[in-house]
């Protein structure tokens, strides 16, 4: 199609309507997807914009970039943004409501008017978070300890936990309704065993926004009626317990990480089944490890808090179940790898994302190993290392999972073809500016240095500057895509409707799909990511 | 989908009994009955709770086994976090 | 299946155009309520959890604060919310059975006991509060363990402020229903909304069954 002069542009769900109108009040789950990519790349960028402050701070030794308070409102703005704004609606919000119903063989979500009230309580939300930044920032970190944030502050902690409260709202809604969604609305023929793993992923990650976030909510909640009443909830001095305040955040907290990186799995398993042209390893083992990771989640959320005056016997229990929970996601690995063994393996930029999430995330996970050892975690705990390690599974592995299938499904979702060269560039120099910049961290905790400290020891300053150097290189890489996907959207190659050859019901649709999405309810007959069928010799026209 | 429409005595019956128990708690809370007081009162307000979950809700007459595979889920949850939140502040006096 | 749900002429006109059926679009609707109902659970369960650890720690001040509690109007409530649960079932059934006007009273009666339970809140409310018995803005406490004591009230009135917060929230929905079955929407044939609000309020019913004895009936009565 690239080579006719004047194509002749079919009706599809970009074109149908035009006019703001018709995309704030759309009900359409495609159109919402794209509002969501939007409201969360303006928050990317600006958690991104703290990030670099901090990065510039730690530059030197001595605290001379910013004073020590504004310090502790750059950390914990660029952990709230970015955890509550970016990461926990990244791929569910844009990707998931993108697909899910197009990989079903559905025509919208279950509820389309509360997918689209989602997105306004995320823009509440943000307007809250924006009102927080503007006034000053909270000084907390993002995990709110208390008696910290109840009682010795007076930065606007309260307007924070309401952005939060609102924006997680938002994540239950949208978990809610892909859990109705994919047990009601699959397409004949579309059993569970057929589904797509990106669509197991966020339905294990449905069933966490919609269990662990309310515990958030009512902590958020207590905080705000603490602050302003002067309760006493997790005050030591009134009797209060401010570990009480820990455990009912971690526990939404840790699963937390789990929405962060499920769906991000189930990217990777869709790039590389199609990148390998071989159906996965072991489908059963993925899909149930999902549920897995997804359930053992919730058990080991004081984790968090070894030192912070559990009991032993209670760190003990947590400790060993922190161990359990990695056996799952040590499973895809494998079963990621295996896929790839003897497969046609293609370079292309998502491939390039994804085999970069499986190496960077499997460093993450291992490090999280030595942090859930007590011993260990006694020596790093509030050093560098957990936040290299945190860092290694989120930006490592989140981000580059998301940008993988940003870049996997741009064709579906905007019609063009993203320029290939560009996209591998970004994608190498996004790996490299990575490593660059959290490798040294590792270090650096393990040499001592503490975390959320805007000063510190000489001798961690050559680290320190290769890590910032690595910051300014990694946001080189991430503007790339921005450039060249908005670039590719008037002046990128015409996309078909399957330019990869994949398996999976969304490439059966044009592209960009129409707003119904099918023509004809699909009958579903074969297996997912079928790709030995798809790539057999054609002497008869397969049925799809 | 609950088609199914139950008669208006079953309903009234269902609520006679649950004032029946909201008496009997309220009455045996003049009762000195040290931890069993509290068993007993939790105790009571399952029944309830059950009386009102089976009939009001009408899961005594849903086919569908999702919904009781998600009542039952999150209640599992909250034991998960009562149960190993509890665990800390239980296990703190242990040495 | 029905692709296009225009053209058949008996389609159910509350039919939305993603779903292939009412049953589907039951079946889902159900689900979704039920589904949104566990993350209730969990959003109180946070604050049962933390008056269970305050429990365990303080139960003598807990016994204390509990003795402070008016035992009879939270008796009176719970029997008022019993009988609105009734109303609305009996309301549920009554579109059930296509009778618009038994629906609507019944609604309607129950609305009226949802706002007696609030008029009693806002009377133990006032009480405790004249009583000086809100934590941190007006509190002054003349017995032994006064701050524990204050974490019970604080756990009192955060459990029940919120427990009548979603009060007002099943009010406003069951008024919206009232208006709407008034208007004839609702039928046999399609009453699910009606059910839900329904599933909503037994929810807030449940709460209470259970808040009720951990506030107003911990160990024994003193005279």
């Amino acid at each position: 199609m690239a080579t006719v002069a004047v194509p002749i542009e079919r009706e599809n769900y970009l074109n149908k309507e035009y006019g703001v109108a018709s995309w704030l009040f759309t009900t359409d789950h495609k159109r919402i997807a794209l509002l969501y990519l939007l409201s969360i790349t303006f928050f990317f960028f600006i958690g991104g914009f703290f990030a670099l402050l901090i990065r510039l701070e730690l530059l030197t030794p001595a605290g001379d970039l910013v004073q020590a308070d504004t310090y502790n409102k750059l950390f914990t703005m660029h952990g709230q943004v970015m955890v509550f704004f970016f990461l926990i609606p990244a791929v569910p919000a844009v990707l998931g409501n993108f697909l899910i119903p197009l990989m079903i063989g559905a025509k919208d979500l279950a509820f389309p008017r509360i997918n689209l009230l989602s997105w306004y309580l995320y823009i509440i939300g943000g307007l809250f978070m924006m009102y927080t930044i503007v006034n000053g920032g909270v000084d907390t970190g993002w995990t709110f300890y208390t008696p910290l944030s109840t009682q010795f502050l007076d930065t606007h902690v309260v307007a924070a936990a309401l952005a939060i409260f609102i924006a997680g709202f938002s994540s239950i809604l949208t978990g809610l309704n892909f859990i109705v969604t994919i047990h009601r609305m699959r397409a004949p023929g579309m059993t569970w065993s057929r589904l797509p793993l990106f669509v197991w992923a966020n339905y294990a990650t449905a069933i966490i926004q919609v269990l662990g976030t309310p515990v958030l909510a009512i902590t958020l909640m207590l905080v705000a009626l603490e602050r302003i009443f002067r309760l006493g909830i997790f005050n030591p001095q009134m009797g209060g317990d401010p570990l009480l305040f820990q455990h009912l955040f971690w526990f939404y907290s840790h699963p937390a990480v789990y929405i962060m990186i499920l769906p991000g799995m189930g990217v990777v398993s869709e790039i590389v089944t199609c990148f390998t042209r071989k159906r996965i390893f072991g489908y059963r083992f993925m899909a149930v490890a999902l549920i897995a990771i997804a359930v053992l989640g919730f058990l080991v959320w004081a984790h968090h808090m070894f030192i912070a005056g559990i009991s032993l016997y209670s760190a003990l229990a947590f400790s060993l179940l922190s161990y359990f929970v990695a056996v799952p996601s040590a499973i895809k690995v494998f079963n990621w790898t295996a896929t790839m063994y003897k497969g046609s393996v293609s370079f292309d930029t998502p491939m390039l994302y994804a085999l970069g999430f499986i190496g960077l995330f499997t460093m993450g996970g291992l490090t999280g190993l030595f942090l859930a050892a007590l011993g260990i975690d006694v020596h790093v705990t509030d050093t560098y290392f957990v936040i290299a390690h945190f860092h290694y599974i989120m930006v490592g592995g989140m981000v580059i999972a998301y940008l993988a299938g940003i870049h996997f499904w741009w064709p579906k979702i905007s019609g063009r073809m993203y320029p290939e060269f560009w996209g591998k560039l970004a994608a190498m120099i996004i790996f490299v500016g990575f490593n660059l910049t959290f490798f040294p961290q590792f270090v650096l905790g393990y040499m001592g240095m503490p975390r959320r400290y805007w000063q510190y020891s000489p001798e961690f300053q050559v680290l320190n500057v290769l890590s910032t150097a690595g910051a300014t290189i990694l946001a080189v890489g991430y503007v790339l895509p921005m450039v060249y996907l908005l670039w590719s959207m008037r002046y990128g190659k015409l996309a078909d409707a399957n330019p990869w050859d994949a398996a999976g019901l969304e490439w059966t649709t044009s592209s960009p799909p129409t707003t119904f999405n099918f023509d004809e309810t699909p009958v579903v007959t074969w297996e997912a990511y079928n790709y030995d069928e798809l790539d057999a010799p054609k002497e008869v026209p397969l049925e799809r | 989908m609950s088609q199914h429409i139950v008669s208006a005595k079953l309903y009234i019956s269902v609520w006679a009994a649950l004032i029946c128990l909201t008496v009997a708690t309220a009455a045996v809370s003049y009762l000195e009955l040290g931890p069993f007081n509290i068993v007993l009162a939790l105790t009571i307000a399952t029944c309830k709770m059950l009386l009102v979950a089976l009939f009001f809700m009408g899961l005594k007459y849903i086919s569908d086994r999702m919904t009781i595979v998600v009542i039952v889920a999150g209640l599992f949850w909250l034991g998960i976090l009562v149960v190993l939140g509890m665990s800390d502040y239980v296990s703190r006096a242990w040495y | 299946m029905s692709d296009s749900p225009t053209v058949v002429a008996t389609h159910n006109p509350d039919l939305q155009h993603h779903f292939s059926s009412m049953e589907q679009q039951q079946d889902a609707s159900m689900l979704g309520m039920w589904v949104f109902l566990i993350t209730e659970i969990m959003f109180f369960g946070g604050m049962f959890f933390g008056y269970m650890v305050y429990r365990f720690y303080y139960y003598a001040a807990w016994l204390e604060g509990s003795q402070h509690m008016d035992f009879w109007w939270g008796t009176i409530n719970t029997v008022v919310l019993l009988c609105s649960s009734l109303t609305m079932v009996l309301a549920v059934r009554s579109t059930q059975l296509n009778r618009r006007k038994s629906t609507v009273v019944f609604l309607l009666v129950t609305i009226l006991f949802g706002l007696a339970f609030l008029g009693i809140k806002a009377i133990e409310y006032h009480g405790h509060w004249t009583e000086h018995q809100f934590p941190g803005l007006n509190w002054s406490w003349p017995g032994p363990y006064s701050s524990q004591v204050a974490l019970f009230f604080s756990f009192y009135w955060a459990m029940t402020g919120f427990h009548a917060l979603h009060m007002v929230i099943g009010i406003g929905l069951v008024l919206f229903i009232a208006y709407h079955a008034w208007k004839g929407k609702y039928s046999a044939l399609y009453f699910n909304p009606v059910e839900n609000v329904g599933l909503y309020w037994h929810f807030v019913d449940i709460v209470w069954i259970y808040l009720y004895p951990l506030l107003y009936l911990i160990g024994h009565k003193k005279g």
